[in-house]
Order: structure tokens, then sequence, then C-alpha cells
């Protein structure tokens, strides 16, 4: 999980928060009501997430429920049944 | 009539109807009229004076919207701040327009929290958390505060100033556009009156407020009685959609940007739009391919195509039966505004496809620019009539036989991105400031997404290393999202001008060169 952590806060700090490194970025903090990720960057996001993860996401699933902060996305990716058993186990 | 007026006629008429919607928050005529006098009477409190300016820096909200009835109402004159934009040029436009009060969320604490301007008076949303600087007034207080729920005496006529909008123009600072009520009650009585809007009416507008397209969305939808579904962006598209189906939405404005995110989406035919009358697209054009899958998504929505810019609001539309004869024509003149072509000398041209700048006239034509006679001069010009000011775009366009306009390109270089207008010398100006950079130059460049991307351009003073990395940061901390280079290239020597300048066009038509090359090879 730590894991899975990591590499979305890198991805989003080297693409939205390039050299805002000393910023905290809490896990629950809203992308959107922190004007992080615009809509074009949203299109980056899921690209990432899909090529990382080997999943598909669908359009319907580009909902803030799954995806607007990192605890968000890591629930989503539990839900999408992906990879993780073996790193929680 | 003045701006506001809006609001007191289509609440004496549908003082229980939602006006607008935030969020599953539904604001009724009657509800969105009381607080904006409350508002208003807390300014006049304030000591705010007729025609003095109040900024709003708030995300989409109900706030937002309160806010700029209730500055009006006080006869004063709003300015919507991007809520994207950064420190620096928050202070640039505060102090540049001498703004008396401020009206913010804590959320954008960290923006404000530097803020240098002595004299002025904070209203802020939300909680307070420990530590942070505390209001000089907060929301709720003005809200709640037995503050009466009338409407305060008229101070103003409609010559008078109703808001700055603030826009990038050829100059590094971005520039306050002077619109007086009749300006924009002008134009947004000329496209209710094409778009054929009606009480029933319900608009989703994902646009920002500070956007003047944005921001009529509420006042055209306040004007007919409509109802206005704000989201704050377009991030999260199936959010939006679902709303639409759900609110039952009959209007969506689009950029440019959007319309392209949309088409992305291959799960959208599975959905029916069954209440949706008609599509916008403005901020530039859209490729004749997007209208054409727009119109398999949408067969029955009316697409307008339309040209406008913020110092009119407004000067075309395509009414949308000419599309397929003329996908890539703007239309022709809205109702109560003239436009034509003229030649280098200011000679009216009526020959067909014969290029040239493209003139308006229109009481939706702005006063001028704020404290900038220089540029107001350059722009606001005489006209062919005694007494006459016409508007000069600044944009090259041509027309056809039948009097149809066709966008050819920008007089100046100013980039067309995600709808918004960049100025180049505006990035430039703060890639000046990294040190290590010796000369700096930004154009755009053809983007399927954003229509245009900003390309920075850099040459490295020597013995200086820095990377794309550390360039788009540093323009990440100073500059709007929008505004950020997605492209850096560093380079050791510039073409130039027979004066030693940095030669522009040049640099433009080496990137286009390029491009072709690339895109034959793909």
């Amino acid at each position: 999980m730590k894991e899975i952590e990591k590499q979305i806060k890198d991805f989003i700090f080297e693409n939205f928060l390039i050299g805002q490194s000393t910023r905290d970025l809490k896990n629950d903090v809203s992308f959107l009501d922190e004007g992080i990720i615009d809509s074009t960057g949203m299109l980056e996001l899921v690209a990432f997430i899909e090529n990382t993860y080997g999943i598909v996401v669908e359009d319907e699933e580009l909902i803030p429920e799954n995806l607007d902060s990192i605890n968000r996305i890591i629930a989503y990716l539990e839900r999408k049944g992906c990879l993780f058993s073996k790193l929680r186990g | 009539m003045l701006l506001q007026d809006f609001l007191t006629e289509s609440t004496e008429r549908f003082p229980d109807k939602v006006a607008v919607i935030l969020r599953g928050h539904r604001l009724t005529y009657g509800e969105l009229e009381r607080r904006a006098n409350r508002l208003a009477w807390a300014l006049i409190d304030l000591g705010v004076k007729r025609g003095e300016r109040v900024a709003v820096f708030l995300d989409n909200s109900l706030e937002s919207v309160i806010a700029l009835f209730g500055i009006l109402k006080a006869g004063a004159v709003f300015v919507i701040l991007s809520a994207a934009a950064k420190a620096a040029k928050v202070e640039y436009i505060l102090s540049h327009c001498g703004a008396r009060v401020l009206i913010s969320h804590c959320n954008k604490h960290e923006v404000l929290r530097n803020l240098k301007l002595p004299g002025l008076v904070k209203i802020m949303i939300g909680e307070d958390e420990a530590g942070q600087s505390p209001p000089d007034v907060s929301w709720s207080q003005v809200m709640t505060a037995g503050a009466a729920d009338h409407c305060p005496p008229r101070r103003n006529i409609d010559l008078d100033l109703a808001a700055l909008i603030y826009t990038s123009g050829s100059t590094a600072d971005p520039k306050g556009v002077m619109l007086t009520h009749l300006n924009m009650v002008s134009a947004a009585t000329s496209i209710i009156s094409y778009l054929k809007n009606t009480p029933d009416d319900i608009i989703m507008n994902v646009l920002p407020l500070s956007f003047d397209y944005g921001l009529y969305q509420v006042l055209m939808a306040v004007k007919f009685g409509g109802t206005v579904v704000l989201e704050k962006s377009f991030v999260y598209p199936y959010a939006v959609i679902d709303k639409m189906i759900r609110e039952r939405v009959s209007g969506f404005p689009l950029v440019p940007t959007i319309a392209a995110i949309l088409l992305q989406l291959e799960s959208l035919k599975n959905y029916t739009f069954s209440s949706l009358r008609y599509i916008t697209n403005t901020g530039g054009a859209l490729p004749e391919s997007h209208i054409s899958r727009l119109r398999d998504l949408f067969p029955k929505v009316a697409i307008y195509s339309m040209y406008g810019l913020t110092e009119c609001k407004r000067v075309s539309y395509l009414p949308p039966e000419e599309l397929d004869r003329r996908p890539n024509s703007v239309g022709r003149p809205m109702p109560n505004v003239e436009a034509f072509i003229v030649d280098e000398q200011g000679n009216e041209i009526d020959e067909p496809g014969r290029i040239g700048e493209l003139v308006v006239r229109g009481s939706n034509v702005m006063r001028g620019y704020w404290q900038d006679p220089e540029e107001t001069a350059r722009v606001l010009r005489p006209g062919r009539y005694p007494g006459d000011v016409v508007l000069y775009t600044g944009d090259y366009f041509k027309m056809d036989e039948e009097g149809y306009l066709f966008f050819v390109g920008r007089k100046d270089d100013l980039i067309k991105t995600r709808g918004e207008r960049v100025s180049p010398r505006e990035v430039e100006n703060v890639l000046h400031q990294i040190d290590g950079v010796l000369e700096a130059l930004v154009i755009g460049v053809p983007d399927d997404l954003l229509g245009q991307a900003v390309k920075a351009f850099i040459m490295l003073q020597e013995g200086k290393m820095l990377s794309e990395k550390e360039i788009i940061a540093y323009c990440m901390d100073k500059l709007e999202f929008f505004m950020v280079p997605k492209f850096v290239e560093f380079l050791t020597e510039f073409p130039r001008t027979a004066t030693g300048k940095i030669d522009r066009r040049a640099m433009a038509m080496r990137e286009e060169r390029l491009n072709s090359l690339f895109a034959n090879k793909v």
C-alpha cells in the first residue's frame, strides 16, 4: 500500500506540483478543491494509472469518488481488484 | 437598465424558482436577491462608494453569484479574479484596480497570506483555522447580522461601470476591461435573443466566472429567469454529464478543449441528452472534424459557433442551420452589433475573401482599459460617423459573398489555449526573472487538446545550467496553470531582426515547418 501511495504522490508532484516538493500533500486532500489537477491533467493521471496498474479506467469511473484524492485512488484500485492482495498479505 | 435589475425583475416573476444549483445546494431567486441585498448593505456600511471596486476571489460557488449582484446593488464595480491566480497576480490586480474590499474564502489563505495592501478590507467565507489571519469581516456575519433584506437605493445610471474584467493583452501585464451597465446589458440581451432563451432553460456552466464566457452564463440565466448549474471545472466529465441529465440541462457552453475531452469519452454515445437544446462554442475555433462528431453525438442539438473578445463580449454567431454549409465560419454580427473588415489604412473592405482587421461597433463595446489610455487609444478609434468610437479587434478576418465572417489569425501574437488568451510577454516576463535565463521567447504551437500549447524557447547565460523541469516549476509558482509552458526548448541563439531583436515570426515559422515535417512522417 505504501508503495502505491508513493507512486501516485510522485506522479502528482512530478506533473502537477513541479518544484513544490516541500509542500505536504495529505492523502485526503481533494485535487479539485485545491486546484491541483485541471481537466487535461486528469486525462494524464488516468493514463498513468492505466499504464502503471494495468487496468482500464472506464469513462463512467471518471468521477470524484474514485479519483479526487490519493486515498480515493487507492480505494478505487483496491475495488478494481488489482494486484494488492500480495502487497498487503 | 442596470445589470442588477436582471435579478430584481426575475425575483419579482419567480421568487421561489431555483436560480443557481451548486453541488446539491439550490438557491432560489428570492434567496439570492435577499442575500445580495445583505451584502450590498454591508459594503455600504464599510464605506464603499459608488464606482469603487470590490474584488471577488472565489471558486465557482453560490457566494460568487451572491457577491457579484451584491456588489452591483451597492453601486460598486465588481472585479472577479481567476480562482487559479497566484499571489503576484492577485496583488497586481487588486492594487491596479484600487480595490476597496476583497471577498474571498479561507481556502485561498495561502495565496492571500502575504498581501501587502493595508487599506484593503477582507470579507472571508468559511471557518478560520487557528493561526490564520482573521478576516476583517466574516461572510456569515454579513449574511446573518440582522441586516436589511431590501434593496439599497439605486446610486447608478447605465453609463457607470459595472465590472472590470482582467484579460491578457499584448503587453506584459493583464489589462482591466472597463464595462458599463449598458455594455453588459446590451451584450446579454443580444445573446439571449439569438439563443432564444426562455425561463425554461437550464444552463450547465463549468467555466470560471473570471472568464466573461462563464460570467455571462450566470448573468443571462438570471436575466431570462432560468436556472444555472454551476460546476467548479470539467475535471470529472462524468460527474458533469450525470448532472446534465439529472438536472435536465438545456444549454451547454463549451470551449474547444472541453469539446476535445468530451469527444474522447467513448461511452458518451450511450447517454441520451433528451433535454439538451443547444451547445455553444467560443474562445477558439472548433476543428471541422470535432464539429461533425459533436453533431453525430448530439443529433437534435443546435450547435452555435461564436466569436468574441472581452472588450465587447461577443461579436458574431453562426446560426446552427448554417453549420453544414460553412463549418469554419463564425457567422454574422449578433443583433444590435455591426462588424466590418478594414485594410491597413482603415478603409472598409467589401470584396469577399480579402483579409483585413475586424472592427466592431455597438453598445457592447467597452469604455476602455482601466488606467491605460495608451492601450485604449490603440484599440478604440474614431469610426465612420462623427463622434463614433469603434473597437479594433486585432484579429484578421475575411468575409464570404453573403457576409459570413471567417477568422484568419491574430494581428499580434496572443496565444489561445484552453479557450483563454495568453500574452507571450506575460510569460516571458516571468521567465526572465529566473536566475540563469538570458533571453526567452514564448509562442503558441498547435495542440489537439488545447488549441494552442504554450512553448518557451530559452537561451541560458554562459555557464548556467537549468532543466526544463526547473523552468516549469518556477512558472507554476508564478503563473496560472494555463499560462505555464507545456514545452521548453533550450537554444544557443535566436533568429534576429535587423535591429537585433528576437525575430518572433521567424521562430513561429520554424515551429510550423518542424510541425508539418513531423505530421508528414506519422
